[in-house]
């Protein structure tokens, strides 16, 4: 994969809060159209350092692009390029599906036909067609976790970023979400998934693992394992937060 | 722009999806209205009156007519013991007691003067104050007519008058106040508590990493609201006018802006709010504890403020209610102008902006 472009390069990032370090002098990078597992245990700082990439807050230092883009001072060209999927799930119960996608496809500044053609598209693959005009209220869990993955890349952005997208999910729908990650990698978006299920560590193309704020090791699967001398992903983990 | 009136249409779409909302936007001000003008009221209709005559003459039994047929008051029968008089309030059979004395007219006519006794029932202070009051004025009305021609060397007349609110109508005093009330309520509470939720289900950093500036989140979140709290504004002077005949004697388009002028500084109170509090029920708490107490006790809408201590009276110049009633009262009931409110719009105006700066820098410190 060498010599692909870096669509995040991050060098010497630092966020304090106070006194506590969150992220310790973090530096790696993302190249174009990978999956890039961002791992570690509750409160290792992975998701304080995603919203840094989200610029959803700021660095205290460090080095930081996003999509070719400066987190300082050019935060609204990254935000048009960026799909964003939080830990909470994050569609609105009181709309309806329609009316969800008509919402974040407007907000990120798509016309109204290009929305129409798009959506028909999402809800056929999907299977959804039927849903269209029901309340999310109103939906299985396991739906509506692949339509807000679907709303956040609705706008094709260049880079989408998933916070423990998994969470409280059965483990076939978790299977099919990353059956959807896979596809829209196909596309080309780079994925940036934060998770701390150890076995969907094995479905990226390189992750890094984050111990107490710090990057502790960051390769592909394969190659972690090896260097760990593990079977799984899982004990590298252990392994790693051991030491 | 094309984005933002999107997300404006979605606010509106949760408003009226919520019946809890709708309930509070379009029942609460119309039932408060009804139930103000109803049941919290200056005037005093039917209130009963026992009669103690010792004498029973001509004058005392003229005198006791003048009482029922002044509409304010019903017969609960005479009496003809002290004891009965306690008797008649226990049992809620009366609120007042009429005592003439012995030999009334013979007094009044050899001596000029006769005493009339008048004992309330002061468990419910407010109805016993307003009895003697009415009391007072229909039997000195009907003595000063008696004596209309017999020319006394020396006495004095005192005639008083109600300006802008003649006939002492509740109404009078309470739509400004409830305009006070409803917009704060409405305005902050509602505000307040649709930002939180967003925080709450995590939709707001959706918001944030998405191309909306912070500025068009909150300006969306809170316009459908400037729209509704108007709405209601003006819902309530018009009933106020249809069903209490309060007037609008100054300038409606005054009203109008002052109106929006109060909404803007309740609405950026309650985004401040809203950036203070971590959940919904934390947002409702501190409206309802901050605001709206403080709003009904010490704006000067029910109870007066110089007869506050004088620190409560210090508190009260903080209550933005307390200048806006002041305002409305103004345009509506002396129907004056800008010249004799541009005090209190400064003040009003100087808070809003306090509150939108600070609101500004909470937000920062908050993404920081």
């Amino acid at each position: 994969m060498a010599g692909r472009e870096h669509i995040i390069e991050v060098k010497d990032l630092v966020k304090k809060f106070g006194s506590f370090t969150a992220n310790d002098r973090l530096s790696f990078h993302v190249e174009r159209g990978e999956i890039f597992g961002f791992l570690g245990a509750n409160g290792a700082g992975k998701t304080t350092a995603m919203r840094i990439l989200c610029g959803l807050s700021y660095p205290t230092s460090g080095e930081i692009r996003v999509a070719g883009f400066d987190v300082y001072r050019e935060r609204e060209q990254i935000k048009k390029r960026i799909g964003y999927m939080s830990q909470k799930f994050s569609l609105y119960e009181d709309l309806t599906v329609s009316e969800n996608i008509h919402l974040y496809a407007g907000i990120y500044g798509l016309g109204r036909k290009q929305i129409l053609a798009r959506e028909a598209q999402l809800l056929e693959r999907l299977g959804l067609e039927g849903i269209r005009k029901r309340l999310i209220a109103g939906i299985p869990l396991g739906w509506k976790q692949k339509l807000a993955f679907s709303v956040a890349i609705f706008h094709q952005p260049a880079i989408v970023f998933l916070d423990e997208p998994t969470g409280g999910v059965d483990p076939i729908t978790r299977r099919q979400f990353w059956e959807m990650i896979h596809d829209a990698a196909g596309e080309g978006i780079t994925v940036f998934v934060t998770t701390h299920y150890m076995d969907e560590a094995e479905y990226c193309d390189r992750v890094s693992i984050m111990v107490d704020g710090r990057i502790d090791a960051l390769d592909t699967p394969g190659a972690l394992k090896q260097q760990y001398k593990s079977e799984n992903m899982n004990e590298v983990f252990l392994k790693l937060a051991r030491a | 722009m094309k984005r933002f009136f999107g997300f404006v249409r979605k606010e509106f779409q949760h408003i009226f999806r919520d019946k809890r909302t709708l309930l509070i936007l379009f029942g609460l001000p119309v039932v408060m209205i009804v139930l103000f003008g109803f049941v919290v009221s200056t005037e005093i209709r039917d209130v009963k009156v026992g009669v103690w005559d010792r004498s029973m003459d001509q004058a005392s039994i003229r005198a006791t007519q003048k009482i029922f047929s002044s509409g304010y008051f019903l017969p609960a029968g005479y009496i003809d013991h002290e004891e009965e008089i306690g008797e008649l309030f226990r049992g809620g059979k009366a609120r007042v007691v009429v005592v003439f004395e012995e030999g009334f007219e013979g007094k009044l006519l050899r001596e000029n003067r006769a005493a009339i006794k008048l004992i309330t029932d002061a468990s419910d202070a407010n109805t016993a104050q307003l009895s003697l009051t009415y009391l007072q004025g229909v039997l000195m009305s009907y003595f000063q007519s008696m004596n209309q021609d017999v020319q006394l060397p020396w006495s004095v007349q005192i005639k008083s008058r109600m300006f802008y609110n003649e006939e002492m109508k509740g109404a009078y005093m309470f739509v400004p106040g409830l305009m006070a009330l409803i917009l704060m309520l409405i305005s902050a509470l509602m505000t307040s508590v649709t930002i939180t939720r967003e925080k709450e289900f995590g939709t707001m950093e959706l918001l944030l990493a998405s191309p909306l500036k912070p500025r068009e989140i909150i300006l969306g979140k809170v316009t459908p609201y400037v729209l509704l709290s108007f709405t209601n504004a003006m819902t309530i002077v018009l009933l106020g006018f249809l069903v209490f005949h309060v007037p609008v004697r100054g300038s409606l388009w005054l009203l109008m802006l002052e109106c929006m002028l109060y909404i803007s500084l309740a609405l950026s109170l309650g985004v401040l709010i809203s950036i203070k509090a971590k959940s919904q029920q934390m947002a409702m708490f501190m409206s309802m504890l901050g605001l709206m107490l403080p709003t009904i006790l010490l704006s000067g809408f029910i109870f007066p403020i110089d007869n506050m201590p004088e620190i409560l009276q210090w508190v009260s110049t903080i209550m933005p209610a307390r200048w806006f009633i002041v305002i409305v009262k103004n345009i509506m009931l002396k129907g004056t102008g800008m010249a004799f409110i541009w005090k209190e719009t400064l003040i009003l105006m100087g808070m809003t902006l306090f509150f939108i700066l600070a609101a500004v820098k909470q937000f920062k410190i908050r993404l920081n």
